[in-house]
């Protein structure tokens, strides 16, 4: 979450003095020392906090507070959320035209919010009316985080709306795929009508063979047999021509482009079993499949529905991650005292333009710096783990982050034309060309047809000549019948959709349940290195040197956002004073920052600034600091009135349990190689620290390389899994077997992989390869018991010993036992979580 | 036994009108979200004394 993490966390510290442990009135969490005022009746972790209860308490709206006691977990909480960001995009014509339906003289809108947890959420946001004139209704869904709003457009503008949610404490993001969304609501509700009127169907045909297998002894009348079968005809015709279609359809692709699908086997025995079934009801005589094929429509419709809704689950909370981006930026209009600033939205840029880019936030467009001078991480754009300094007149491009000061961007490029914008081509192509996965269940879909229609055949050929042309017809048709793969077709969803769900809860979100039968494999791995294997940021690992600096580097850095700074008051959190202050401080532009603390004039920064502003190494300092670049370290120095009197080693580590993670894969049977945009040495530094040959670790990769080796992996018919948080990462993940991203990557790279984890780090990874490896094993006891099933089947239909009785028995009777043995294994399989 | 042209007929007629509501209640909507409903019901209730304007003596 790109904003999040330029916020304080400082409501999840905790080394406390214990004579002041107190919670935060807003979040409960506990708050630091530092801000604890002992005066005051109620304590905050953090203003975010302060700010929502506040603004509760004052729209009375503190039963939210009873609410959230019954239903929230502690676990999860959090300290509230604030982008601090203005919305007046949302004002904007662009922005409204692209988001906003009007209905005479309303307007309705669906947003995202960041932060909903709970059903105490739900009433908050529901009460949104009662303390915003003007909207007339809000609808919240818990399942993705999704806000309906109606509003009257006349009365109160959609920025004031996305403001008083941010001030509850949600903040508010625009959803992206609406189009792609609405279709998505449209498949379902289609396959879900689909479904009702194949059960419907089903249940009736049911009915009338059912009076015809009791009154098949001999006292039904002729009148009522033929009423009975020309309903379960008609009631036939209807599911496989409606319901049905899907898997006719599925079937006649299947068919053109020459491969096989497990469609194919269900459409030869609906279209087999309709028109025996038809012919034996006209010339009314012989017998009808109709029930038995009315309960297979439905079944296996169920088994996709339930498939299809458990898989929207996970790309719902994957369009939430990615919504994260802003909307908006500022544009400077005019020059001198006529200087106005104007909040647009992206789209609206146009080359030449002049936009501001305030500390923290992403550059909109790729551009030539006109104003000031900053840092710009780069982390996610190109994998380089240590920030840059720009300058005047230095080209920068959109998907960077501003982590200086302010700055004002001449735009030259945007949308396609930007950076960004060409790596997205890259993707949409990797996409296109990239070959849907061949499922498990399609391979042996062609093997079963084969066999299908050579039994088939040779059981026509043998009651042809030993009881006539009726016979045979028969009997081959229901041996198509019983051989129509239903276990495995319904079992297969199912395992799949309880799969999908079992990773979501572990915040695996899987966009394609392909991917499971992929991981299972293992295969080539290749890993980025920034923000992948390492956590993407400076830490401290060495501070060589007087100790007692360390409290005034810790009170001069927790004013700068600089990645460094974050880094050392981090690590520094234990030596800060409460209530001591940095005062006059200034971010220098050469790599420093200076401030005064307790009257003591104090500069961190490069050896290069220290020296140029008077403060040179001594000897001992000197050979500390070589030794620690050597190891691929950032050395800063700290120096108290121009006094060098420390120096610290930053480097871009590893996460925890990395290298733990990396040896499981490995057991998996994966090949890792590290591919990343850093130099050289860095890479092979994480590459060996983490376990691994420094051979198989590559610096200084191009996107468009990684892309290349991923395409040479494939041409070489070897499976391979990509696994990156970045844009530069992103083409490689879209044309990779199995693209993975990871948490806290750009949006890019979220459009483009098949998973993503929501949690840092490669444990997540893990988690999820032993569960494709579950998962595929269920599959294939599926496959067995339904295959014997089958075999069963089959042999009794070439004997000529199935009527249609038998094959309305046997096929529920085998798709039950097949699910419930599928349901019960992927749960027995349940351990809790070893690598979290 | 002919009680069966009206009874087969009626008990058609019966499932088309489920289907008829269900199709309904499908394109309407009801569906989309299974899980909030639940939970919006709960609210409404035991909620403490939260005053609704308009709500009269029942």
């Amino acid at each position: 979450m790109e904003f999040a993490d330029y916020r304080p966390r400082t409501g999840t510290a905790t080394t406390v003095d214990d004579t002041h442990v107190a919670a935060c009135a807003h979040c409960g969490l506990t708050v630091p020392a530092a801000l604890v005022e002992p005066e005051s009746a109620e304590q905050y972790c953090c203003s975010g906090c302060r700010a929502v209860r506040a603004t509760l308490l004052a729209s009375g709206l503190a039963d939210y507070y009873d609410l959230r006691a019954r239903f929230d977990d502690a676990a999860t909480r959090e300290p509230a959320r604030s982008s601090r960001r203005s919305y007046a995009a949302f004002d904007r014509e662009v922005f409204q035209r692209q988001h906003v339906r009007t209905t005479g003289e309303l307007a309705r809108i669906d947003l995202l919010l960041e932060g909903v947890r709970c059903a105490a959420c739900v009433w908050l946001v529901e009460k949104l009316p009662r303390f915003v004139p003007g909207v007339r209704a809000a609808e919240l869904r818990l399942s993705d985080s999704r806000v309906s709003i109606t509003y009257d457009p006349q009365r109160v503008e959609l920025s004031t709306i996305a403001a008083r949610l941010e001030s509850i404490g949600y903040p508010v993001h625009p959803a992206h795929s609406e189009i792609q969304r609405e279709l998505g609501k449209r498949a379902e509700r289609r396959l879900l009508v689909e479904l009702g009127v194949a059960g419907v169907s089903a249940g009736n045909a049911m009915l009338v063979a059912f009076a015809l297998y009791s009154g098949a002894s001999g006292d039904l009348q002729a009148s009522h047999a033929a009423l009975f079968r020309w309903t379960g005809l008609v009631l036939g015709w209807i599911a496989i021509l409606w319901p049905g279609q899907r898997f006719l359809r599925g079937a006649y692709g299947a068919l053109r482009t020459r491969t096989a699908n497990l469609d194919l086997p269900i459409a030869i025995a609906l279209v087999a079993g309709g028109l025996a079934g038809t012919w034996n009801t006209v010339t009314a005589r012989g017998d009808s499949y109709f029930d038995s094929l009315t309960l297979l429509v439905f079944l296996l419709l169920a088994g996709r529905y339930v498939q299809a809704r458990q898989q929207r689950f996970a790309s719902d909370a994957v369009d939430l991650m990615r919504a994260l981006t802003p909307v908006g930026c500022r544009v400077v209009r005019g020059a001198g005292q006529d200087e106005v600033i104007e909040e647009v939205t992206i789209a609206e840029l146009v080359s030449g333009d002049l936009v501001e880019v305030r500390s923290g936030e992403p550059l909109p467009a790729d551009g030539a710096l006109e104003v000031g001078a900053s840092c710009i991480d780069r982390a996610l754009l190109t994998g380089e783990s240590t920030p840059v300094a720009v300058g005047v007149g230095d080209v920068v491009h959109a998907g960077s982050q501003n982590v200086g000061g302010t700055l004002r961007i001449r735009v030259t490029e945007v949308g396609a034309a930007s950076r960004i914008g060409r790596l997205m081509g890259l993707v949409q192509e990797s996409l296109a060309e990239k070959p849907p996965i061949e499922r498990f269940t399609d391979r042996i879909a062609g093997w079963f047809v084969g066999i299908l229609t050579a039994l088939a055949l040779a059981t026509f050929l043998y009651w042809l000549r030993a009881a006539g042309l009726g016979v045979a017809i028969d009997n081959t048709v229901a041996l198509l019948i019983v051989a129509c793969p239903c276990a495995l077709g319904l079992a297969t969803p199912l395992t799949l959709a309880v799969a999908v769900g079992r990773a979501a809860r572990a915040g695996l979100l899987v966009k394609d349940a392909a991917v499971f039968e992929r991981l299972a494999r293992g295969g080539h791995l290749l890993l980025d290195k920034t923000g992948t294997i390492t956590r993407g940021a400076p830490t401290l690992v060495e501070w060589v040197g007087d100790t007692q600096l360390r409290a005034d580097v810790a009170a001069l850095e927790a004013v700068s956002l600089h990645p460094i700074a974050r880094a050392l008051c981090a690590a520094l959190e234990g030596d800060a004073r409460s209530g001591v202050r940095a005062t006059d401080v200034e971010e220098l532009l050469d790599g420093g920052i200076r401030g005064r603390v307790l009257g003591a004039d104090v500069r961190v920064g490069s050896l290069e600034h220290l020296a140029h502003h008077g403060a040179a190494l001594g000897p001992e300092l000197a050979a500390a600091a070589r030794r620690l670049e050597a190891v691929g370290c950032t050395v800063v120095g700290a120096a108290r009135e121009s006094r060098c009197a420390a120096i610290l080693g930053l480097i871009d580590a590893p996460r925890d349990g990395a290298r733990d993670a990396l040896r499981a894969l490995v057991d998996r049977g994966f090949t890792p190689e590290v591919l990343s945009g850093d130099v050289q040495g860095a890479v092979a530094r994480v590459a060996s620290e983490v376990g691994l040959d420094p051979a198989v670790a590559r610096g200084a990769v191009e996107p468009e390389e990684k892309l290349a080796r991923v395409r040479e992996l494939l041409a070489q018919g070897r499976p391979c899994v990509m696994v990156g948080d970045g844009v530069n990462d992103a083409a490689a993940l879209a044309a990779a077997g199995v693209g993975i991203a990871v948490h806290g990557g750009a949006e890019a790279s979220l459009a483009a992989a098949d998973a993503y984890s929501s949690r840092p780090g490669l444990a997540p990874l893990v988690e999820l390869v032993d569960l494709s490896r579950r998962t595929l094993a269920t599959i294939h006891r599926n496959l067995a018991l339904s295959l014997v099933y089958n075999g069963v089947a089959v042999v009794s239909a070439m004997l000529g010993l199935v009527d249609p009785l038998v094959a309305a028995i046997l096929m529920p009777v085998s798709s039950a036992s097949v699910l419930g043995l599928a349901l019960l294994s992927i749960r027995g399989g349940q351990r809790p979580r070893q690598l979290a | 036994m002919s009680v069966i042209y009206i009874v087969l007929p009626l008990a058609l007629a019966l499932g088309g009108g489920a289907l008829a509501a269900f199709l309904w209640a499908v394109r309407k909507g009801q569906f989309d979200d299974l899980e909030t409903p639940a939970i919006r019901i709960a609210l409404e209730d035991d909620v403490a004394p939260v005053t609704r304007p308009g709500r009269g003596s029942g």
